[in-house]
């Protein structure tokens, strides 16, 4: 089921780059141009309306998200962000592809995927903003919260699909990290186990091309992230991660496979980051707009809308409603979180073990009393 | 009751919670058919089965975050680091997820695993198999980490430690492994946890010490009884969080403080244990504290090794100083 090779309507190389990628057979996938054509191999669901309307309105969603957590933190009422921007249709095109019992392992950029699995913008507004109680979130209660140390997160899909195949569950673990990622031993060592197992794992890579200012080319001399599973005997293809219909198509096989004891899959989707690293990053001194600027002509939101229009009459009323409804949604999520009140700093230890020791518990209420433990 | 080494109450205690708790599951390299490399699992497969008792690739940081993704989903893996010189790549996710899951969820996911590991010198083994790295983990915040001393504390604290809802490293003394036997009741009764043991009273001199030294200590304190010096040996058995209760206690009865680990001197527990000592129990002290341990160098290879580990004769000594104060 893949797009084919697509190469000469690649205008702008990076989301389509295919140079060397032959080499060890690795097959690339692509159904959506950037200019909004389907190719006639696209799967069932992509010629659904209604599902292409809520994959766009996942994606808008994220966008937006994004967009007011920079601006709550430009505003001094949010931490470090790691904006999404460009990357939507990675998050939202796996987490559309997923079972409410899969479990989502994320890195820190997959706010859409968190969002589509029912976690909430007020939950998630807590977390950056500095608050431990944001990943206790009512939604997904499985699913792992965000992964700060890179690429640590992969060896906790092995665990909890191997949870699942001990359990005799059709269940899959989906884990997420960055091309900056796959250089760790993490990857290549939780690749391997999963492998050897035969477990239930998407391994999939949102390739934005950079790893704060570390490009793809400086950071590995493989032709492709996806062909690091070979090694691990596990199969691994390439999606242009601004279609969330391949993200989507890739998704669901790969689970498919896992549901069935088939194992273990890798799949990288190239994107790209448009926005600075995080908010405390200034892309400018790496990289400058005419490198940046081709990048846009490919973002997955507008790709989808140019679809919409096209192909399924997708009226400005529509778009004004969406965009109102989730303008909306986001202002309100905004003032949610702002108004929750901060944890009682005697909270500070009570989460450390399940019963606090005594020398915790006595640290604890001097920090309770302005003291320093 | 069975007269057992210490190895053998390690597999008692694994084979123990095996039976009573499915959700335990043991991994580790060589820890399956081969039933490890010290036997601590000897059997366990062949009596369990490969879905509880499972070899692993060689991949120390994953087999450590695996049990992190297994723990989450409410498994108990029990997880075998062949040796405590190998843990390292297991320390990130050990530091950055095990110790950190229950806080930074808010208790929604936890993580009930332990990580055993044989450490510590003395046996003539090769390079990087004589380590005693616990200060190390013993500074991480959300971790337990206890060491027994003996069979009996080796069945129950490992018993206590799988049950335990949250991670637990346990270094077990591989000196000690098969040094002696015990009668141990096999009977699944565990021993507290964050509890230190006094395994000789005394009113002259506190000796502090954890693992394989309690051996030392002891010898130390049955030659300076025929002196007519009467130390008490207080084995902390966990690190942390640790019994300063006793600990205190102690050195408050007796006024002297002897502290021996077989760690370099720079950052070892010991100094933790000093420190609290001076701030909670200096008024009772009459002598200063006198640490036992080898100087901020390498575990030299074995041809040199006698050098390195504290003797009993040392311990001896130093217990001499302090008394000759106050
Ligand atoms: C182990 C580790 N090293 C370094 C960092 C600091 N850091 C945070 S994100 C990042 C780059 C990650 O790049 P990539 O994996 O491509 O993910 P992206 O940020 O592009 O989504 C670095 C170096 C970290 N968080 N963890
Ligand atoms: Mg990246």
């Amino acid at each position: 089921m893949h797009g084919g090779k697509e190469d000469g309507e690649v205008g702008i190389q990076p989301c389509g780059d295919r140079e060397g990628s032959d080499r060890y057979g690795i097959p690339f996938s692509r159904f959506l141009t950037p200019d909004g054509a389907l190719s006639d191999a696209a799967p069932g669901f992509a010629s659904d309306r209604g599902e292409l309307a809520a994959l766009y309105a996942g994606m808008l969603r994220t966008r937006a998200f994004d967009a007011k957590a920079v601006a709550l933190q430009r505003t001094g009422r949010l931490g470090t962000y790691a904006s999404s921007l460009g990357q939507e249709g990675v998050s939202v095109g796996l987490a559309s592809a997923m079972r409410a019992e899969d479990v989502l392992i994320p890195s820190f950029r997959e706010h859409g995927a968190q969002l589509w699995r029912g976690t909430r913008m007020e939950e998630l507004l807590l977390y950056w903003g500095g608050d431990e109680r944001g990943s206790d979130f009512a939604g997904p209660r499985e699913d792992f919260p965000v992964c700060v140390p890179v690429g640590t997160q992969y060896p906790h899909a092995v665990g909890v699909a191997m949870a699942f195949t001990l359990r005799g569950e059709a269940r899959c673990a989906v884990v997420v990290g960055g091309d900056g990622s796959t250089s760790r031993g993490d990857f290549h060592e939780a690749l391997n186990m999963a492998g050897v197992w035969a477990l239930p794992v998407v391994f999939l890579i949102n390739n934005n091309q950079w790893a704060i200012s570390v490009p793809r080319e400086a950071q590995t001399a493989a032709a492709t992230l996806a062909q690091k599973a070979i090694g691990a005997g596990l199969p691994g293809e390439q999606v242009d991660g601004c279609d969330v219909i391949a993200v989507r198509d890739a998704m669901e096989r790969a689970l498919a496979r896992g549901r069935a004891g088939g194992g273990a899959t890798v799949i990288e989707c190239i994107t790209y980051r448009l926005s600075d690293h995080t908010t405390a990053d200034d892309a400018t001194r790496y990289r400058d707009d005419t490198q940046v600027s081709p990048h846009w002509a490919e973002e997955p939101v507008t790709r989808l809308r140019e679809h919409l229009v096209q192909a399924h009459g997708w009226t400005r009323q529509e778009e004004e409603e969406l965009r109102a409804e989730t303008h909306a949604a986001v202002e309100a999520a905004a003032q949610a979180y702002l108004d929750i009140a901060p944890q009682p700093v005697a909270s500070i230890a009570d989460y450390l073990f399940e019963t606090l020791p005594p020398d915790l518990k006595a640290a604890r209420d001097r920090v309770a009393e302005g003291g320093n433990g | 009751m069975a007269e057992i080494t210490l190895v053998e109450a390690v597999r008692a205690a694994l084979a123990h919670a095996l039976e009573e708790d499915p959700s335990v599951i043991i991994l580790g390299e060589d820890v399956g058919v081969d039933g490890g490399v010290f036997r601590a699992t000897e059997g366990l497969w062949q009596r369990f089965g490969r879905d509880r008792v499972r070899d692993t690739p060689l991949s120390e940081a994953a087999i450590a975050g695996m049990a992190v993704g297994l723990a989450a989903q409410r498994f108990r893996p029990v997880v075998e680091i062949q040796f405590q010189g190998f843990i390292h790549p297991a320390l990130d996710q050990v530091a950055n997820h095990a110790a950190r899951l229950r806080n930074r969820t808010r208790g929604r996911l936890t993580c009930p695993m332990v990580l055993r590991a044989p450490y510590g010198g003395g046996v003539h083994a090769p390079e990087h198999h004589s380590e005693s790295i616990e200060a190390i983990f013993a500074h991480i915040p959300g971790l337990r980490v206890v060491i027994p001393s003996s069979p009996g504390r080796a069945y129950g604290l490992l018993l206590s430690a799988i049950r335990d809802p949250d991670p637990v490293v346990f270094f077990e003394p591989k000196r000690l492994y098969r040094a002696q036997r015990e009668e141990v009741a096999l009977d699944g009764a565990g021993l507290p946890l964050d509890t230190a043991f006094t395994l000789r009273e005394g009113r002259d001199v506190s000796v502090i010490t954890w693992g394989a030294m309690t051996r030392e200590c002891l010898e130390a304190a049955e030659a300076l009884a025929g002196d007519g010096i009467e130390a008490e040996v207080v084995d902390m058995a966990t690190l942390k969080p640790y019994d300063a209760a006793t600990l205190l206690a102690s050195v408050r009865r007796t006024g002297r403080c002897v502290i021996v680990h077989e760690a370099p001197r720079t950052g070892g527990f010991g100094g933790e244990i000093a420190a609290r000592i001076a701030e909670e129990a200096l008024d009772a002290l009459v002598a200063p504290i006198r640490r036992v341990c080898p100087p901020d160098i390498i575990p030299p290879l074995p041809k040199l090794e006698a050098a390195y580990m504290p003797t009993a004769a040392e311990i001896c000594a130093a217990v001499r100083e302090v008394m000759a104060w106050g």
